[in-house]
């Protein structure tokens, strides 16, 4: 049974913060077949189209045909865990001040044998299910897990480095007065975060909902204007080393194309909300998060996009709301090589349209604010760095796979 | 697919010269340094010029970013037959082999052999972390624990599954240490006792600090050539009654408990003409004790599962019986990267002439030495053994 977190005292100002340290990350081309998988939290390895042998580590050609049509395919992931051992000795200084480590031979079910990383509760002999998570590197490596759910088992220490589970960390949820951002908030309190701070500009000015958000245990209701660079600073500065997880629910969201729409006044509102706001938020707490990455229970390890599937391909109805979209997901990608070195990942959680006002004329399936908030918390809690939510954003994915170029034709109606 | 053929001995063509370079625990020469050194006493205890070397064979993990081709220019060498060997553990044999081959058929006449590493403050970390794309791809980001994390997966399992103790791998390190003790260049110069073996601190359970080598910088070498052109140097010679070599065998084996010697032992035995009770003593690659107990078991000198027990009815030492690694192995002179696939082959030519650097095996006249090398995922891929025997 894993101990259970103790809720870590306040920080003593004067200690020494721990530089984040990575363990290493670098992966042959092939093996990000593994990084891409972990990323969205599946269970791939090489599945030989020729004679259906299941490869691990990755290779180039089947090492029982040779064949080259090797693509990584979702397979069962369970195995027995052979022979364990405990590191206490590492030449890496990420292990060496996390010593010791557990790490064992997994036999799986559907062939390979994989060194993996081992949670607390798995037992030499014993049945144990194998996920790949991203490492603070942000590659894939496997991990073994008990066979069942165990007590506490988010809690172990080597399962939380790669995960960015809300217990006990300390939120920022940026917009308050969307009914996303007070989802999100009771959301990640059920969750047992730590402190929920929620941004509102014009704290003064009232909206429907106040009472209810202020009601919810351990959220705090800070000024925070994302579109004033001033007030996101400030805030930054303020609060900005008590934050671990920052979630953008900033939004802006208006039907309309790029040809048919005159002037520039929305288009720039949809820009100035969404990206430069993603911009100053990114600029104001990315260094202090990016610099908190180790800092204990409750380490800096975060960042969450808020993104309409469309982002990755246009939706002519909402077109300019799209590209928006498409900006703060290019930014996305940036600010996960700037957070990696600090071991922050940066989440993209796209979604379909949301059963809000502003989606008031798109037909079912829409996703509800509860619903979104419930699939944050999940990635979080599983460490996945991409996800999808949704029927319609389930949907623009697989036929972004299959067919981009249908999809773009189809989306035109 | 066997051929069924015969293969040829290697009548006529012999080992001699074998040179050690004197390890230290950290260098700041290069790994180009140590293999000139090595290259030096070849010419030296050969009498020869650097221009009669017409064969190289160099093993080296930190030549980087040169290859053997590289080193010909830079030690001046003209050879026509060039081999680069970084096989770690079972480069020596790998090398003399090869260069056997080459000059019976007369591609060569004179064949230097070297293995040799540098060892610089953190180069074992780098090796580590970039020794193979599996290990890269899959072990590495493990806990960064190297070969220890490995092989104590490996011997774990073969503890669970053929009840040895850490008291049998005890034995083995404590008598090779005994066998150490008038080495000179040794990094280990004191006796070992069961009680600090047994209260080492742990590295890896249940691998401990003495279960490991410690990498360090030297190089070793000897030259290939014709039984007669020995003789005219005037070299005490070493015939190579037979040898074997094998890649990645029985790659199914969930945990490795055998190496590729179980494949290849009738052959290698019958070759040479001999059982394994013919030899006077064993080198055997020794990396880690559980690999020294998988060569007594895969090489024939006991059935498999049978190494605990073997151990427990033999000494080990060179005065006593089943003499091994006898000059202490790498767990006590060091693991001069490469060079270690190089230590017992040098060795066992040193023992047949009757030169040792340390004790001498009374009656040293056949030896076998075998080789282990390369954890490139989760096991040693590579393993060879040779039969030795002194020239009348």
């Amino acid at each position: 049974m894993t101990e259970p977190l103790v809720r870590p005292k306040r920080k003593n100002p004067l200690k020494r913060t721990r530089l984040p340290l990575s363990p290493q990350g670098t992966r042959s081309r092939t093996a990000h077949g593994l990084t891409a998988a972990a990323a969205e939290g599946r269970f791939a390895l090489q599945t030989c189209l020729d004679c259906g042998a299941v490869v691990y580590p990755p290779r180039d050609a089947c090492p029982s045909c040779l064949s080259a049509r090797l693509p990584f395919r979702d397979v069962a992931n369970g195995g027995t865990l052979l022979a364990e051992t405990t590191v206490q000795t590492s030449t890496d200084p990420y292990f060496r001040e996390r010593m010791p480590w557990r790490v064992g031979a997994v036999k799986l079910d559907a062939g390979p044998i994989v060194v993996a990383h081992l949670h607390g509760d798995v037992v030499e002999s014993g049945r144990v299910r194998l996920e790949f998570k991203l490492d603070r590197s942000g590659s894939a490596v496997a991990i073994a897990l008990p066979e069942k759910d165990t007590q506490n088992m988010a809690d172990d220490p080597h399962l939380r480095e790669m995960t960015c589970d809300p217990k006990f960390r300390r939120v920022l949820i940026t917009d308050g007065r969307s009914v996303v951002g007070q989802a999100m908030a009771k959301t990640f309190s059920d969750a047992g975060a730590g402190i929920v701070f929620v941004g509102l500009a014009n704290v003064w000015k009232p909206f429907p909902g106040l009472d209810t958000l202020r009601k919810i245990e351990r959220v705090e209701i800070i000024p925070l204007d994302i579109t004033d660079t001033e007030s996101v600073t400030e805030q930054a500065e303020q609060n900005g080393a008590r934050i671990d997880i920052v979630v953008n629910t900033a939004e802006h969201v208006r039907a309309g194309g790029i040809v048919g729409r005159h002037g520039m006044t929305i288009a720039r509102e949809e820009m100035d909300i969404r990206y430069f706001g993603l911009l100053r938020l990114a600029q104001a707490f990315g260094p202090v998060l990016r610099s908190r990455g180790a800092d204990g229970v409750n380490s800096a390890t975060a960042f969450v996009n808020l993104l309409s599937v469309h982002a990755l391909m246009n939706w002519p109805e909402f077109g300019s709301y799209s590209a928006a979209e498409a900006a703060c997901l290019s930014a996305a990608q940036c600010m996960r090589a700037e957070l990696r070195p600090g071991g922050v990942k940066v989440v993209n959680v796209m979604f379909g349209p949301l059963d809000t006002e502003w989606f008031q004329t798109v037909p079912p399936p829409k996703v509800t604010p509860a619903a979104l908030a419930n699939a944050v918390i999940r990635a979080l809690k599983q460490g996945v760095e991409d996800v999808f939510v949704g029927d319609v954003a389930e949907d623009v994915r697989a036929r972004l796979a299959v067919n981009p170029k249908a999809l773009e034709r189809e989306m035109a109606g | 697919m066997a051929s069924g053929m015969t293969r040829k001995p290697y009548d006529g063509v012999v080992a001699c010269a074998p040179v050690t370079i004197p390890y230290r625990r950290y260098s700041t020469n290069s790994a180009q340094w140590w293999i000139g050194r090595a290259l030096h006493a070849l010419i030296k205890a050969a009498g020869l010029r650097p221009s009669d070397i017409d064969g190289f064979a160099a093993s080296s993990f930190t030549i980087a970013p040169d290859t053997a081709v590289g080193l010909t220019q830079h030690f001046g060498l003209t050879p026509r037959w060039l081999d680069h060997i970084p096989f770690g553990g079972a480069s020596g044999i790998v090398a003399l082999r090869r260069a056997a081959r080459a000059v019976q058929a007369g591609d060569a006449e004179i064949v230097a052999c070297v293995g040799g590493d540098t060892n610089h403050v953190d180069s074992f970390r780098k090796t580590l972390s970039t020794f193979s794309r599996f290990a890269q791809d899959a072990v590495y980001p493990y806990g960064s624990g190297g070969a220890n994390a490995s092989f104590a997966l490996i011997t774990k399992n073969y503890m669970n599954r053929y009840g040895a103790r850490r008291e049998d791998f005890a034995k083995l390190c404590i008598a090779q240490r005994d066998n150490a003790l008038s080495i000179p260049h040794a990094m280990m110069k004191r006796k070992l006792t069961l009680d600090e073996y047994m209260s080492a601190r742990p590295i890896a359970d249940p691998i401990h600090l003495f279960d490991c080598v410690m990498p360090c910088a030297g190089a070793e070498a000897f030259l290939v050539c014709r039984e007669d052109i020995a003789k005219s140097l005037d070299l005490p010679a070493i015939r190579i009654l037979s040898t074997v070599e094998r890649h990645n065998a029985y790659p199914t084996d969930p945990i490795q408990v055998r190496g590729g010697w179980a494949l290849d032992a009738d052959e290698l035995w019958s070759m040479a003409g001999l059982k394994p009770k013919d030899v006077d003593f064993v080198e055997t690659y020794d990396d880690y004790p559980v690999i020294m107990m998988m060569q007594i078991e895969d090489t024939g000198f006991c059935k498999k599962g049978e190494g605990p027990d073997f151990v427990r009815t033999h000494s080990f030492t060179n005065e006593g019986t089943f003499p091994h690694n006898t000059s202490g192995g790498q767990l006590s002179v060091g693991q001069a990267g490469a060079g270690g696939g190089f230590l017992g082959l040098t060795e066992a030519m040193h023992q047949l002439i009757g030169k040792p650097i340390g004790t001498q095996v009374p009656d040293a006249r056949i030896g076998l030495v075998s080789g282990f090398g390369m954890i490139n995922y989760d096991r040693g891929l590579s393993s060879c053994a040779a039969v030795l025997a002194r020239a009348a």
